[in-house]
């Protein structure tokens, strides 16, 4: 496949590791953290942590989107798809996420109408063809996704779909990177920052963290060679004492980014607090509908939701902010299955502690 | 946070394309690369062309690699 | 058993449908030949070896390219018998009809297991036939159960595999999985594929004439070749390591899975087997394979080694290495 198989080459990868080994050979300990889900997946499913050397720390932040979604929202989710006449439709990553007493796989075990789409658009054309039934789409994800809820969101709005509404847990990275060095303990000699969110945003919102905290930011792809090549570019700067925020991704991410995405996000957007599970709340970090969308916010429909609890005794703030590594989880593996999720990094198959237990137990052995 | 692929552009009408990767195909928006034309690499991210891929960066990127592979005398 | 009601995740082959029936099945319908948990039962009749097993199948559309749930049914239960070693004689069918199934369907689906019976050689000597009122089923269920006959000589379980064998595959992987899934109108995308359904006792005929010793044969369908690999390398209580780039798939697969975010090792094959062969047999076998036409993008995928965590690793395209999981959950698209 053009475009992808390319950046797969074996050979390619050989040589991006041995540069990488040269480098980091006159370097002490390096860590690294990627922010992003789908870097966590990519690393563990090509094995690229084995390849690197010992002195380089690969870290995983808080790049899941629906591991960071709390349990409020999802018992409010599950509160809709409890109301007669309402249809959830959602991204297959939130249906095994267990809210305070349920999830969404549950609940249409139950019986609820829960269904999966691709795109929220889909969920839009479904609400157009089954009026009277509300539906409500789960807009979960960051600044790759928020462009194309929001694109949906203006559309219904067009064409007129009242029975559309989404309820957004939206959120921007920039804040969360910046709350991660803001609170202490973390040593990151450099950030590798989401390729595809960086489609969006481009460069510039990276720049606080080079200018006010010194840490490199490079901008990288997801297929392995990508990720090789941004970690290379990552050494590069630590070695020679540079911060800077760079672009590895280049066929993708242009400095300004995409600027009729981010047109669109401000249309159908407005910032506000969000809260992070295992991280807490954030300033700015979080997207929701303004007034002149209130007719399709999902927010504002009228519901009773469960008191909100949390799974008590697992260590996933110090997980998500790279902190500990899952292994130094006392339930990792044990109570805290991917089958029996206990916290947050665990529910979704890209969270940290997921994509350690399925793709990454084999470290501990070699 | 990021799945997203390239497909290329077959075919447009108004602001949807036909795309396809691998001989698979699917309807994408392209509410927000309204510039995109037929023939052109796009990323696509839940059923969205999020970015036009550069060909020529691409090249660039791999000659890069080939060209670390030709080093392998130099750098021993 | 994690949950107190049944979910979809039961039926997808992986570890909550192993669970299930470790847990909550065999515990009450215990006996030595059930507990060996292969795809046949292997029943031993005065002096004479039968293969005899069951499928259940309920797939949704009923009709899909390259087949139909009907041709299915007769393939599926062929190939739990020929992995077996056995050659397939009769089966069953039982067919649970939901009113309001239009006729034109089930004579099509009549005709399709007429021809596949005939493709498969086997009789469908026996049957039953059930309606239950509209919403109580998915338009139609088949149960086919088979009997086979295992010749003198052959033994084969997903428990004999031994170390130093390879590990073979009969074809590309992924092909019904993504079949049926661009039926889906709400994920709305267009693949060329076709479901993969075909009967492969021949193929494990002319396999079992080039090489005798073959250890374990077993075909990948819910669950896909990950859960397949996990299930051998656990009854043979041995490791069994593969080579991603050895791993036979067609670019349409690739590209579906790409789209949707999917692991196209945890994807249903119905006409693709998996083999452990002692090392001096593989390429006998192999050739055996590719010259049937059933076989011909055959491949040896891996090896099979000393038992060690976790059972199943593989080595990906760009020389790394990881672990290949039992999957859970039922496969949805992602966007992360």
């Amino acid at each position: 496949m053009r475009f992808l198989s390319e950046f797969r080459d074996p050979q390619a990868a050989r040589e991006l590791v041995r540069r990488i080994r040269k480098v980091a050979d006159s370097l002490s300990e390096v860590s690294f953290m990627e922010v992003c889900g789908t870097h966590t997946m990519s690393i563990y499913r090509y094995g690229i942590r084995r390849l690197l050397p010992p002195n380089i720390r690969i870290l995983s932040g808080p790049g899941c989107p629906v591991c960071v979604t709390p349990n409020a929202f999802l018992d409010r989710a599950i509160a809709l798809a409890r109301l007669p006449g309402v249809t959830i439709a959602t991204f297959g990553d939130m249906m095994r996420v267990p809210g305070s007493t349920s999830s969404l796989e549950r609940e249409h075990a139950r019986g609820c109408d829960i269904r999966v789409v691709y795109s929220p658009i889909d969920a839009l054309r479904i609400a157009a063809q089954e009026q009277p039934r509300h539906l409500v789409f789960l807009g979960v994800g960051f600044e790759t996704t928020a462009p194309a809820l929001a694109a949906t969101l203006l559309e219904a709005k067009r064409t007129e779909v009242k029975n559309f509404s989404i309820l957004s847990a939206a959120k921007v990275i920039p804040p969360a990177m910046e709350a991660l060095l803001k609170d202490g303990p973390l040593r990151l000699n450099g950030f590798l920052c989401p390729g595809h969110v960086s489609t969006i945003i481009g460069s510039q919102p990276y720049e606080p963290l080079v200018n006010e905290h010194g840490i490199p930011c490079v901008i990288a792809g997801f297929e392995p060679l990508d990720i090789l090549y941004g970690i290379l570019m990552l050494l590069e700067q630590v070695s020679e004492h540079r911060a800077e925020v760079e672009i590895a991704y280049r066929r993708a991410v242009q400095p300004e980014g995409n600027p009729e995405a981010k047109r669109i996000l401000k249309e159908a957007f407005i910032e506000s607090d969000a809260q992070w599970r295992g991280i807490g709340r954030i300033e700015g970090s979080g997207l929701a509908l303004p007034d002149a969308l209130e007719a399709h916010d999902a927010f504002l429909i009228e519901v009773k939701v469960e008191p909100t609890h949390e799974v008590p005794g697992c260590i996933c703030g110090l997980v998500l902010s790279g902190q500990r590594t899952p292994f130094e989880c006392d339930l990792f593996a044990k109570e805290c299955t991917p089958e029996t999720p206990q916290g947050a990094c665990m529910v979704s198959s890209e969270g940290t502690c997921a994509a350690t237990y399925r793709y990454g137990r084999i470290e501990e052995e070699l | 946070m990021c799945l997203a692929i390239p497909m290329k552009v077959i075919a447009i009408e108004n602001d949807r394309a036909t795309c396809v990767i691998g001989g698979v195909e699917r309807e994408v928006r392209l509410s927000l690369l309204p510039e995109v034309g037929i023939g052109e690499y796009v990323i696509v991210h839940a059923g969205f062309a999020i970015q036009i891929l550069n060909e020529k960066e691409a090249q660039e990127t791999l000659q890069l690699f080939a060209e670390f592979q030709g080093d392998i005398g130099e750098t021993g | 058993m994690r949950t107190d009601t049944i979910l979809l995740e039961h039926g997808s082959g992986g570890l909550a449908s192993r669970r299930l029936v470790e847990e909550l099945m065999v515990p009450y319908l215990k006996n030595q030949v059930l507990e060996r948990l292969d795809d046949h039962a292997e029943i031993e009749l005065e002096g004479t070896r039968l293969a005899f097993t069951t499928d259940s199948f309920v797939v949704d559309p009923i009709f899909f390219p390259g087949g139909d749930i009907g041709k299915l049914a007769v393939n599926g239960t062929v190939n739990d018998l020929a992995m077996g070693g056995a050659k397939p004689l009769f089966l069953s069918a039982g067919f649970i009809l939901e009113e309001g199934l239009p006729i034109a369907d089930l004579k099509r689906i009549m005709r399709s297991m007429a021809e596949a019976v005939e493709e498969a050689q086997v009789h469908i000597v026996t049957g039953d036939t059930k309606v239950v009122a509209h919403g109580a089923a998915d338009k139609i269920f088949i149960n086919t159960a088979g009997v086979g006959l295992i010749p003198k000589g052959v033994a084969l379980s997903g428990h004999y595999g031994e170390v130093g064998d390879r590990v073979l595959i009969s074809g590309p992987i992924g092909e019904h999985g993504i079949a049926v899934m661009a039926q889906r109108s709400d994920l709305d995308f267009v693949a060329s594929c076709k479901s993969d359904t075909k009967p492969l006792a021949d193929m494990v005929a002319q396999m079992l004439y080039a090489y005798q010793g073959i250890h374990s044969l077993r075909d990948p369908t819910r669950g896909g070749l990950a859960a397949t690999l996990n299930e051998l390398a656990e009854q043979s209580g041995v490791r069994i390591e593969v080579e991603e780039s050895a791993i036979p798939i067609t670019e349409s697969v690739e590209g579906a899975c790409e789209l949707l975010g999917l692991d196209p090792l945890h994807l249903a094959n119905e006409g693709v087997l998996v083999a452990l062969v002692p090392a001096e047999g593989a390429n006998l076998v192999l050739d055996a394979m590719r010259n049937h036409p059933m076989g011909h993008k055959a491949r040896i995928i891996g090896e099979v080694c000393s038992k060690k965590s976790p059972p199943v690793i593989m080595r990906t395209k760009i020389g790394g290495k990881r672990v290949l999981a039992v999957p859970t959950g039922v496969q949805l698209p992602r966007i992360c």
